[in-house]
């Protein structure tokens, strides 16, 4: 084992009940050398205020764009076992459901080639492999091809699709996400794996409006689980809750933003057509109301984290759709979309800002999808909708009178 | 008539070696170079072909710098031998 460095202001992140970083790299130096280094590199890093990791920008595995992110030391000579330090982006699988076999054999494959530590898992959604050499990048991708492993995104690629549970374990799931996150998966292999995109791409699917992995604020294109009907009352169900002392008035009723809901002190009454699909109600009396029968999802797109332009959130590009395999709707758009973005877009420029840049009322006549009211985030903010046969009359008598 | 794929592979590999250290290329411009280029005798698809051919011949690597780029295999600065 080596000496592990003096890190006071490390062990300070070691403190208190919950999990440390740094207790899960002291276990790691035990058995790998690289595990002291990182120690001495971080804590001489939170004491000068300084980052000293170089990024890499040609690692990776023969054939592929994506899926490792080169990282060096800046004082390889003081921390030689982390000169390099890569990480591996490892496609994980759709809901993160495996073995605990096909997880040792993961970590096997690790500790073996890097330094042993993971990251379970990344906001990516991938498996996060931490710090590897170069030589072994090669060897590792291998390991983890014989053990039905693939490398994930990264770069100006498609990344790792992700999804909730969906309905594995969610009895809100409006559609199966495990099996869409899959099929885009294998269908987009190329797209993946082959960087050609102006910048990165991500798909997150979420089984109801609940959206567990975020997906109206982390992905290019959300794929929200919804319903288009109404929303399925068990009125002795909800008389229950009454009766066990909830007050339906103040916890459901006053809560609902669409003001749609009526307790009279015996039955609830939903006037759907003003339902925003929040899910409150459903989430707060979750035995006594259900999402309607008829499901499928909302598809939103661009939203992002702050980069280039700030923050955005994906906006509505179809209300509903039903989600039913082989999604020719979705990969027919999806083709359509990545054809003008790719072409027309700036570097690092990510679909949400080209299609602020370029009007969303332009975005929809290039992918050939019809404007529909849903798709005004702001009423009487957003003139996504011309009238063009009007603007151009109004247009020549102004000519005219002018 | 399409371009073969080889041919189309070496016209952006020319293209490539010629930009080295001067700008970096990604797959989009490469392609839009050979629809210019050849014309109809291309499309985008044909393109990606002879992009991955250009890969798995070990010819070109993708880089990453903010974006994602392709270029001739090199040293990179950041690594430490």
């Amino acid at each position: 084992m080596a000496d592990l460095p003096n890190t006071p202001l490390l062990d300070e992140l070691e403190k208190g009940p919950w999990p440390s970083f740094v207790k899960e790299i002291k276990m790691a130096a035990k058995r790998n050398p690289m595990g002291a280094d990182l120690l001495g590199q971080l804590e001489q890093s939170y004491r000068e205020k300084i980052g000293h990791w170089k990024h890499g920008g040609i690692v990776g595995v023969f054939g592929y764009g994506g899926g490792v992110i080169g990282r060096y030391s800046d004082l390889p000579e003081k921390y030689p076992n982390i000169s390099h330090f890569h990480t591996m982006r490892i496609n994980q699988p759709a809901g993160w459901f495996y073995t605990s076999e096909a997880l040792r054999k993961i970590c096997d494959i690790w500790e073996k080639r890097g330094s042993g530590l993971t990251n379970m898992h990344g906001s990516t959604g991938d498996i996060i492999l931490l710090g590897t050499k170069t030589d072994e990048l090669e060897p590792v991708f291998s390991d983890l091809q014989k053990i039905d492993f693939d490398i994930g995104g990264s770069g100006s690629d498609l990344r790792t699709p992700s999804c909730c549970c969906g309905m594995a374990r969610c009895e809100w799931a409006c559609y199966d996400t495990m099996a869409l996150t899959y099929d885009l998966t294998m269908h987009y292999q190329d797209e993946l794996h082959r960087p050609a995109f102006p910048y990165k791409f991500k798909f997150k699917m979420s089984g109801c409006p609940n959206d567990c992995v975020a997906s109206i604020a982390r992905s290019d294109m959300s794929i929200i689980g919804n319903w288009r009907d109404e929303i399925q009352i068990d009125q002795d169900a909800v008389g229950e809750y009454a009766d066990k002392g909830m007050d339906i008035q103040s916890d459901v009723i006053s809560n609902c933003p669409g003001k749609c809901m009526e307790w009279d002190g015996k039955e609830l009454h939903i006037d759907n057509s003003y339902c925003v699909h929040c899910m409150h109600c459903i989430n707060v009396m979750s035995k006594a109301l259900r999402p309607g029968k008829d499901r499928g999802a909302t598809i939103l797109i661009g939203s992002k984290a702050p980069i280039i332009e700030g923050a955005f959130l994906s906006s509505v590009l179809f209300p509903f759709i039903k989600i039913e395999s082989p999604y020719d709707k979705i990969k027919d758009t999806v083709d359509k979309i990545w054809d003008i973005w790719s072409e027309e877009g700036k570097n690092r420029e990510r679909v949400g800002e080209f299609i602020q840049r370029v009007g969303l009322g332009n975005f929809l006549d290039a992918i050939e999808v019809e404007p529909v009211a849903e798709m005004v985030a702001h009423p009487r903010e957003n003139p996504y909708v011309f009238y063009e046969e009007f603007y151009e009359e109004d247009d020549g008598e102004e000519e005219e009178e002018g | 008539m399409a371009k073969p794929v080889e041919e189309v592979a070496d016209a952006m590999f020319n293209m490539v070696k010629d930009a080295q250290g001067m700008k970096k290329l990604k797959p989009m411009d490469l392609t839009k170079a050979m629809i210019e280029f050849f014309g109809d005798e291309v499309d985008k698809k044909l393109c990606k072909l002879a992009i991955r051919e250009l890969i798995e011949s070990g010819r070109c690597v993708y880089t990453y710098f903010g974006g994602s780029f392709i270029e001739l295999p090199h040293r990179e600065g950041a690594a430490n031998d």
